[in-house]
């Protein structure tokens, strides 16, 4: 029997006069993502688009579902415009169920040419179930299954189940943002979460080797690729760090080494952002978690860029942000023991609540400027994809 | 950019005679050794040769040989087999504090068995003492592993001493050495030691990786670890790995030939080292303080200062010269060395150390660019730690 991936997206579909150019890109993404398999043609229609599931159906739905801008999708049984064929259609994606008692058939019928209005043929579809299955009872109000029969001029489409996903914006619907990348737990998750929101995700990782290991920035790279399978690729930028790190170690007093630092790569990002036409600056904080991540330290490090900076995570606790990295499959590889920032940098005594008069006036010890251009001209460009 | 390589006691470089002969066998010489049809027949000559040039090193005889897939493999098996052999004769099983993780973990595997298994202490120079060996030997002492060369800081157990003291208190037990840092490097023969059982790797010696041999005295039994097969003697099931037993054969022959001249150039190398290093202020070196109780190849250094290791390894690394911290096995984790810890050392000896091993490939130049470099490296993370 012909099948088809049938694919709905909410949000979108609200969004007025931009909902055509939102749809275009959610269709160009779920191609992306089925890029490598064999190809297909995609049809959109009435709010809903509809892949063609031939051969390798289970990994169609594996990279559907990881595509932002789909509320849930649903495997749907396509037979000719028949009422016995549907009935027969019907019957057999019941069977699969395996739970419930009861259940109720709910048809549309956007194709008028069919003789059976849209009541008759729930009836007809109802009543063959009941003779042909066990103990199942109808129920119109509160049905453990709902079959869904759509009659469509090239066919009629037949479904019981209702797969969730993600939902959220089409990624690149809602422009582009530089996320601060490192190899820890919640950076990965704050990307993902910007991609959610439609974000175009572009990486930026600091790389100080030799103070952390060539492995360090493996580590990196396979984060950049996970969370790439959400948004078909990731531009990854690998900033050599090192120099900046020595300078502020050398010039700097011990307290500020963390948010001196922190400056310095949000100018780093800031600069990437206008090379990239990025909108925002896109962080893994989440508020009081570490020193750098308190109210005071994040108004000092943010002094220093107007671009937005956003921070999905700052009301997650560590515990929900380490879900979201198990879910997205990234927490297994931020774990592993390489670390991204050194510890011969991170001061014992890091000052929680700085003032932005004394941080600058440590900073002038610095050739910033400069710093900043050596380090952006050693940067390497990646373009990571999912594997 | 300059590559030095001086971790020669993670692994070793092939040497292209060995890629040779292990190419050869397999684009041509390629048959199971026990097939019956004449390509069998080829690859099983091929094994007997291997197993001569590896005897020879050892000065034992070739029916003593039992290939194995690795220095572990052959440790493992070692442990497991003796004690398993020996359990009705007793259930004491003596190593040492600073053996390899293969040997350690198979010790704790026998204490979970129900062994009783003693760990000798070393002293701050990594070395063992026989007296101590001697009071914790009993009448149920069935096994003694203790390693030739420790891996990490290159002490040289005094393997006759000890061999001597299990002889007079436990004539029963049997005496396994690993020998892994070791073999086709010091002059090492079972039989005048009185070794029973000893392990060796092929990689170590600019052999292929994944193989290694076990050394088993003629009348020791030992039970069988792999079964399901009739290979070497029906003590270790599993077709051979001919290319890599081939290779293990020519490493050793070529180690066994030069192995005086290879300790010569190594000790000229090893002097030059540590007079560099005297020179540099600061630097300690962890292990034995008379060259004689240690092995030239190996040499574990620390830095006031420089707290560590990891960061002056990626610092020369960039330097393009390749060390270590601690063994390779284990300084992908975070904890730090079980042998340097075991030694009694803490702070910067134990977190800034890095270990240098030498292979006789190595050269003066090569020397004197470390030396170079590292005084370098070593003056700038000075001025940037705390």
């Amino acid at each position: 029997m012909e099948q088809v991936l049938l694919i709905r997206y909410g949000e979108i579909s609200l969004k007025g006069k931009n909902r055509h150019q939102f749809e275009r890109r959610l269709l160009q993404n779920v191609k992306d993502a089925l890029k490598g398999l064999e190809p297909r043609r995609i049809e959109l229609a009435y709010g809903r688009m509809y892949v063609p599931l031939k051969e390798n159906a289970e990994a169609v739905i594996e990279r559907v579902k990881k595509v932002f801008g789909i509320v849930s999708v649903s495997v749907a049984a396509v037979v000719p415009l028949e009422i016995e064929a549907i009935c027969e259609a019907a019957l057999q994606q019941f069977n699969q169920v395996k739970e419930g008692e009861t259940f109720k058939v709910e048809t549309q019928r956007p194709y008028k040419q069919f003789p059976l209005q849209s009541p008759e043929i729930s009836r007809r579809v109802g009543g063959y179930l009941l003779k042909n299955t066990g103990n199942w009872k109808v129920d119109v109000h509160n049905p453990d299954v709902t079959v869904n029969v759509e009659v469509r001029q090239e066919g009629a489409y037949v479904y019981t189940n209702k797969i969730p996903c993600l939902g959220g914006l089409p990624v690149g619907t809602t422009g582009r943002a530089v996320l601060l990348l490192s190899g820890g737990i919640d950076s990965p998750v704050a990307g993902w979460m910007g991609m959610k929101r439609g974000l175009e995700i572009v990486g930026l990782h600091f790389h100080s080797f030799p103070f952390t290991s060539e492995r360090s920035k493996e580590k990196v790279i396979d984060l950049a690729r996970k969370i790439s399978a959400y948004s078909g690729k990731v531009k990854l930028y690998v900033n050599h760090f090192t120099e900046i790190q020595k300078a502020i170690r050398k010039n700097c007093p011990e307290q500020y080494y963390v948010t001196i630092m922190r400056r310095m790569m949000f100018r780093i990002a800031d600069r990437i952002c206008r090379q990239e036409e990025a909108k925002a600056i896109v962080t893994g904080e989440s508020l009081g978690q570490v020193a750098s991540q308190t109210l005071e330290s994040m108004g000092v490090i943010n002094e220093v860029t107007k671009i937005p900076v956003l921070r999905p995570l700052i009301a997650l606790d560590k515990l929900e942000i380490i879900d979201y990295a198990q879910k997205i499959d990234t927490y297994d590889i931020s774990i592993q023991p390489y670390e991204d920032c050194c510890t011969l940098f991170v001061p014992k005594h890091p000052a929680i609540r700085p003032k932005l008069e004394p941080v600058q006036k440590a900073e002038e010890a610095l050739d910033i400027e400069g710093l900043i251009q050596e380090s952006v001209d050693k940067t390497e460009v990646l373009v990571i994809y999912p594997d | 950019m300059t590559n030095v390589y001086l971790d020669n006691s993670a692994t070793t470089r092939c040497l292209p005679q060995v890629v040779e002969a292990v190419t050869e066998v397999m684009l041509e010489t390629y048959g199971n050794p026990s097939s019956l049809h004449k390509m069998g027949v080829e690859a099983e000559k091929l094994l007997k040769k291997a197993r001569r040039q590896v005897a020879s090193v050892l000065r034992v005889e070739d029916r003593e040989i039992f290939f194995t897939s690795g220095g572990t493999e052959a440790n493992n098996w070692a442990l497991w087999g003796t004690a398993n052999q020996r359990a009705g004769r007793g259930r004491h099983v003596v190593t040492t504090t600073i053996e390899h993780s293969s040997i350690l973990e198979s010790a704790k595997r026998l204490q979970e068995d129900g062994f009783t298994v003693s760990f000798l202490e070393v002293n701050q120079e990594g070395l063992v003492d026989p007296e101590q060996l001697q009071q914790i030997l009993t009448e149920e002492t069935i096994l003694v592993s203790i390693m030739s060369v420790n891996n990490e800081v290159g002490s040289v157990q005094p393997l006759r001493e000890l061999s001597r003291v299990i002889r007079s208190r436990a004539p029963q037990a049997v005496f396994h050495v690993d020998a892994v840092q070791s073999f086709g490097k010091l002059q090492l023969y079972p039989k005048e030691l009185g070794i029973d059982l000893l392990s060796l790797s092929g990689h170590k010696i600019h052999g292929p990786k994944g193989v290694g041999a076990l050394y088993i005295r003629r009348d020791v039994q030992v039970k069988p670890f792999l079964i399901g097969g009739e290979q070497e003697n029906c003590f270790r099931a599993g077709t051979e790995n001919v290319p890599g037993i081939v290779g293990l054969g020519k490493a050793a022959e070529i180690a066994g030939e030069k192995l005086a001249a290879n300790d010569r150039k190594l000790y000229h190398l090893n002097r030059k080292l540590r007079e560099g290093l005297a020179n540099i202020p600061g630097a300690h070196i962890n292990g034995p303080k008379s060259p004689d109780a240690a092995a030239p190849h190996i040499i574990n250094m620390w830095f006031e200062g420089v707290d560590r290791g990891e960061v002056l390894l990626h610092s020369l690394e960039s330097e393009g010269i390749y060390v270590s911290t601690g063994s390779a096995c284990h300084s992908r984790r975070e904890e730090a060395s079980h042998v340097l810890k075991a030694m009694g050392l803490s702070g910067e000896a134990l977190t800034g150390a890095i270990r240098v091993s030498l292979s006789y490939l190595n050269n003066e130049q090569e020397i004197d660019y470390f030396l170079e470099k590292l005084t370098d490296v070593v003056s700038e993370l000075r001025e940037l730690g705390s």
